[in-house]
């Protein structure tokens, strides 16, 4: 394996951050802003891209950009767990942006390059955290994709968001202060040293109980990953609009939280270590907590954005559960579970606020008979449900039918249970929604509403069925990313 | 240490003791008195006391003032002796700490004519009044 | 011998003489008498700054005099850079100030620049002297100006609070002045080097003990170490903004500089953290006032206290820092020393532009402040999350190295107390942004409802560059922080 020096990883992060003047000094003409947007995310995806194959054939790029303390920099080096992440956030990102000039526009939205801006900087931040080197470096992305998140979530300016904005800082704030910064520099107290490695930093200066309560502190101070019982900002901050529940609370935000969990167990503690004081199982009972129920209040949710919020939820905890099991096949359905998932909840997020825009309705229970009058909405809805559910032929079957051989082969197959109750209960609260679109009579149409309901426009309806097919391309072509995984942890 | 021990320890310095005492009645009247020009009368007491500190220190049993006299060129200094006379440097310094201490009662008694100028007294507790009235 | 390092402190001394006989020929005369005093002295202290990086310490006697007869400024790595943050800050302020001192003290322009240059020259001295008692003279020069401009602006509660800034600030300045009579009396020297000599063979002496006692206490009070703040927030707020934009980051430093010049060059680390015991307790002292900062901070409805008290905070993660008795915590306290300094300025210098256009800075009177003045709330939000310490701001950098510090002392009440410290300044500056965010200002209440077009009202742009300038600042001074420990304060540490 070979380090090699690049500007490239730096670049990719600094596209979205330099294009944020452009945006603001041409807020009054919005199409000129948006094609800004556009150029950026394209520019931003095609260096990411350009790595690829040097990252495929074993080799990592590497760039120190400041030397803070000795072993603790910001440095950016891009492996192909990060090179994963990177892909698919910066293509989200595009497909996303699509999105959002329809919905932004669709719902006249106020603020809108204030919204642009801060969204640039957020998937500036995703990339940052994807690139980055060591413990440091991701701390200092995570913090900024958190803040520059607050006016997103907050957009609508009134009492119900500053109150979910409230929420949203106290606790991603608070616990990434309060519980990931004292353990950071405990880390680097300890070992002198931040960088990520597959050995771990530490050589045998933790005993068990330190290990365990360092672990503790960061699964639980990684907030944005949601495990219970951090996990109330997420559907707080579905007050946000729907592009950012779409891009940033089910793909870019929480997956930064959990792919900085990730980070903290394969690269600061080390498979090794973990299994030796096997920390496995304590996360594994926190992440199956979290999974089942997360998956059973989401059935009880009737607001759909709700509902997506809490299976995103219980699903992101299927990530630190494949991870936790700690065997390579667990580790593989976990950190694939970050592309699929991704891809089939934005599938979904896009629908609901596809549905939103064209009708005006956000609870489940209004939906009936929607299906016939937005058929390549309710499909694409079909498609997604599927992915997240874990059915054949989409990309989440993929992801869950490793983690289940994972389970196997870390002879832990209690814990194959709780993969298949959650399936369930994933099936049940999304299926319903399906059939009622399709097959279940609308009540307005008994009462011969004027409104005339079709599908929302098109740059609403683009996007949600880019992102449909992908899921289902994933399911029989999913061999960049395995590849991608088994280069990054040299499995 | 019995009573016994203090009585001569207070008589050897008791210049020493002279300025505690001192510095506590301006800091008592600083802290506890409630007209302004009162506590500028104990800010000034506590001044005082710490220049009278230093002078003391230069002082030497049996020596005396730091001029000197019948020097001739070339073998002057060895008719000196340190002991002879008393260290002039704390009585120089002192002079510069009392233009400091002159210069903060001035600026300090002007504002006290400010406020009184503004409220027409200088009792604390009813000026606080009159502030907090606004 | 090159004449830099005097040039620093007596460039604004002059300047100060005359800009106060400018006013009698033209009023902005005095101003351009400032700026250019100000401008000799930065540019000397950047001369001065490399050239200790290059050539190590530099011994300035004055007027030729040897130490320890004369004077000896003395200037090494730590005060080269404190001497570059004062003079850059003075000269930034005074940029920015212009039109803050046209609109609220329009009638003694003249007497407001000169007091102002002579404040900084104060401070400049106290810095570069290597001489205690002339350090005693400094401070008071520095005392007396901000007594004078604390009563400069607000005529009900300035004077007040000025009355009480200088019983409090003389009781400090007293304690300090008796613990060099003591130091004196034992070492018969002033010369902070020939003290150090002398103090390093008597470590067991009780006057040693009470000379040192008696000059922390002193400089504590000088700092607004909690409990001895009570002067700070009045004294602050009350003062004409244009030269709270100064005191407030820079007096409570120079003073944090003298106890750690105090710790280090005079008694020595090994007196205080072997031969003394006072360390847990000093740091317990810390950790209480940190906390007890920002909790009071939180009580207040004024921005301008909320600053002050944040202040008091900050003091104690330098005081803390210093004593927690290992390298990381010291290298903390001194880059923090540096970080709250800029970042302290950047508050108030959004804080000034904020007073200029709103007259009042209570929070009800900030609302829909984002729409309406964006650029000003851009430098203030960088400079508060820096308070926070949100990376990679400078603020984090220093509370890095203060909590490994904490870490390797085994303080971990003092580690807490800095996390905590943060989390409490995150719900102080967010409900402050809250009210700037989330309602639009009264003059647009009633307009219809939704969201109203809210019209910007920018302060002037030469205030706006220059607090852009100085949050920007937080940011490049946090990334370049590992150079900045490198090349000055790990330098400085070993060379003692």
């Amino acid at each position: 394996m070979n380090t090699i020096l690049s500007i490239k990883p730096l670049l990719a992060v600094l596209v979205s951050l330099l294009v944020i003047p452009v945006l603001v000094s041409s807020s009054d003409r919005p199409n000129v802003r948006e094609s800004w947007i556009f150029i950026a995310g394209t520019i931003t995806l095609l260096i990411v891209l350009s790595m690829l194959p040097v990252i495929l054939d074993g080799n990592q790029l590497a760039l120190t950009l400041f030397e803070i303390a000795p072993g603790a920099s910001i440095a950016f080096r891009v492996d192909g767990l990060g090179m994963l992440f990177a892909i698919v956030a910066a293509s989200l990102y595009i497909v996303t942006s699509i999105y959002s000039i329809g919905y932004m526009r669709g719902l006249k939205e106020h603020g809108q390059t204030r919204f642009v801006s801060f969204f640039a900087l957020a998937i500036s931040a995703t990339i940052g955290a994807a690139f980055s080197a060591n413990l440091l470096t991701l701390y200092m992305f995570y913090e900024i994709l958190s803040l520059a998140t607050y006016p997103l979530v907050t957009h609508h300016q009134d009492t119900k968001s500053m109150i979910s904005g409230r929420r949203y800082l106290i606790f991603i704030l608070g616990t990434s202060i309060g519980l990931v910064l004292p353990a950071m520099i405990y880390c680097y107290h300890v070992t002198g040293t931040l960088e990520f490695s597959t050995a771990g930093i530490f050589s045998d200066q933790l005993s068990k109980p330190a290990a365990t309560v360092l672990l503790l502190m960061f699964v639980f101070g990684f907030a944005k990953a949601g495990i219970m019982p951090f996990h109330s900002w997420l559907p707080a901050a579905m007050v946000a609009p729907t592009p950012v529940s779409a891009l940033l609370h089910a793909v870019a935000v929480v997956k930064v939280g959990v792919f900085s969990i990730i980070r903290v167990m394969t690269g600061i503690f080390g498979v090794e270590l973990l299994s030796t004081y096997n920390l496995g199982v304590v996360v594994m009972c926190i992440a199956s907590f979290t999974i089942l129920v997360g998956s059973c209040i989401a059935l009880s949710q009737d607001e759909l954005k709700r509902r997506l919020a809490y299976s995103t939820i219980s699903q992101l905890s299927y990530i630190i559960f494949g991870v936790a099991l700690l065997s390579p096949q667990g580790l593989l359905g976990g950190i694939i579970h970050i592309v699929m998932h991704a891809f089939g909840k934005i599938t979904l997020f896009f629908c609901a606020g596809a549905i939103f825009v064209a009708t005006g309705k956000k609870y489940v229970s209004q939906m009936s008979g929607l299906g016939k009058k937005m058929p390549f909405t309710f499909t694409a809805f079909f498609i997604g449900a599927l992915c997240v559910i874990g059915l054949p032929p989409s990309g989440g079957f993929y992801s869950k039918w490793n983690l289940i051989l994972g389970t196997l082969e870390a002879e832990q197959s209690i814990f194959m249970l709780v993969l298949l109750v959650s399936s369930f209960l994933n099936a049940f609260y999304f299926l319903p929604i399906v059939y009622k679109g399709f097959f279940e009579k609308s009540n307005e149409e008994d009462e011969n509403m004027p409104v005339k309901i079709r599908e929302a426009n098109l740059c609403l309806v683009i996007p949600l069925i880019i992102s449909a097919i992908i899921s289902i391309v994933l399911f029989f072509y999913p061999t960049v990313f395995v590849n991608l995984i088994k280069v990054g942890l040299a499995i | 240490m019995g009573m016994t021990d203090i009585i001569p320890l207070i008589v050897a310095k008791y210049n020493y003791w002279l300025f505690v005492v001192l510095m506590m009645i301006g800091l008592y009247a600083m802290i506890a008195k409630n007209n302004l020009i009162k506590k500028l009368v104990g800010m000034n007491i506590f001044q005082t006391a710490i220049i009278l500190f230093y002078v003391s220190i230069g002082y030497k049993s049996g020596a005396t003032l730091p001029i000197i006299q019948n020097v001739h060129e070339g073998h002057g200094h060895a008719a000196i002796h340190a002991a002879d006379y008393i260290n002039p440097l704390p009585h120089v310094l002192m002079l510069t700490a009392i233009v400091v201490s002159v210069a903060t009662f001035g600026v300090a008694m002007a504002l006290a004519v400010k406020i009184y100028q503004r409220y027409h007294t200088l009792e604390e507790d009813e000026l606080r009044m009159r502030l907090s009235e606004k | 011998m090159n004449n830099y390092p005097a040039l620093i402190v007596i460039a604004p001394l002059l300047a100060a003489l005359f800009a106060g006989l400018a006013v009698w020929i033209e009023d902005r005369l005095s101003y351009y008498i400032a700026i250019l005093g100000l401008a000799v002295s930065s540019f000397s202290a950047l001369k001065v700054l490399i050239q200790v990086i290059e050539s190590g310490t530099i011994q300035y006697k004055m007027a030729g005099w040897d130490a320890p007869v004369g004077i000896e400024y003395r200037i090494d790595l730590l005060n080269a850079m404190v001497l570059l943050l004062i003079s850059g800050i003075a000269l930034f302020n005074l940029i920015a100030s212009y039109k803050n001192v046209e609109q609220e003290i329009s009638d003694r322009k003249g007497s407001f620049y000169t007091i102002y240059l002579l404040f900084v020259t104060g401070l400049l001295g106290v810095t570069a002297t290597g001489d205690l008692f002339n350090l005693y003279v400094l401070i008071e020069i520095t005392s007396l100006t901000s007594y004078a401009m604390v009563a400069l602006s607000d005529k009900d509660r300035g004077p007040l609070a000025s009355l009480n800034y200088i019983f409090i600030g003389v009781i400090g300045a007293s304690f300090y002045l008796l613990g060099v009579g003591y130091l004196y009396m034992k070492t018969g020297s002033l010369n902070m080097m020939d003290v150090a000599d002398i103090i390093a063979s008597q470590h067991d002496s009780s006057t040693v003990l009470v000379g040192f006692i008696l000059c922390m206490i002193g400089v504590w009070i000088k700092m607004a170490l909690f409990p001895m703040h009570v002067w700070l927030p009045n004294a602050y707020s009350y003062s004409p903004v244009a030269f709270s934009r100064v005191v407030a980051p820079l007096m409570t430093k120079v003073m944090v500089y003298v106890m750690i010049r105090l710790m280090i060059t005079v008694f020595g680390f090994e007196y205080i953290f072997n031969t003394l015991h006072l360390s847990e307790a000093v740091v317990w002292l810390a950790t209480i006032a940190v906390l007890a900062g920002g909790v009071l901070a939180l009580a207040q409805d004024n921005l301008k206290k909320i600053l002050a008290y944040i202040i008091v905070c900050e003091i104690g993660y330098m005081v803390g820092g210093a004593w927690l008795g290992n390298q990381s915590g010291m290298t903390g306290a001194i880059l923090h020393l540096l970080n709250d300094a800029l970042m302290t300025f950047a508050l108030f210098l959004g804080l000034g532009n904020m007073v200029y256009m709103l007259g009042k800075v209570k929070l009800n009177n900030l609302q829909g402040l984002f729409s309406r003045m964006p650029w000003t709330m851009t430098g203030f939000v960088v400079a508060a999350f820096s308070i926070v310490g949100v990376p990679p701001t400078c603020g984090f950098f220093s509370k890095w190295y203060l909590i490994s510090g904490a870490f390797e002392a085994g303080a971990y009440h003092f580690a807490a107390a800095l996390i905590i410290s943060s989390l409490i300044c995150a719900i102080l500056f967010f409900k402050v942004f809250e009210i700037c965010f989330f309602q639009s200002s009264p003059d647009l209440q009633g307009q219809g409802h939704g969201h109203k077009f809210q019209v910007m009202a920018e302060a002037p742009v030469s205030m706006l560059i220059v607090s852009n300038l100085v949050s920007f600042s937080l940011i490049v001074v946090g990334v370049f922080s590992g150079t900045i420990v490198k090349t000055i304060i790990l330098p400085f540490l070993q060379g003692i």
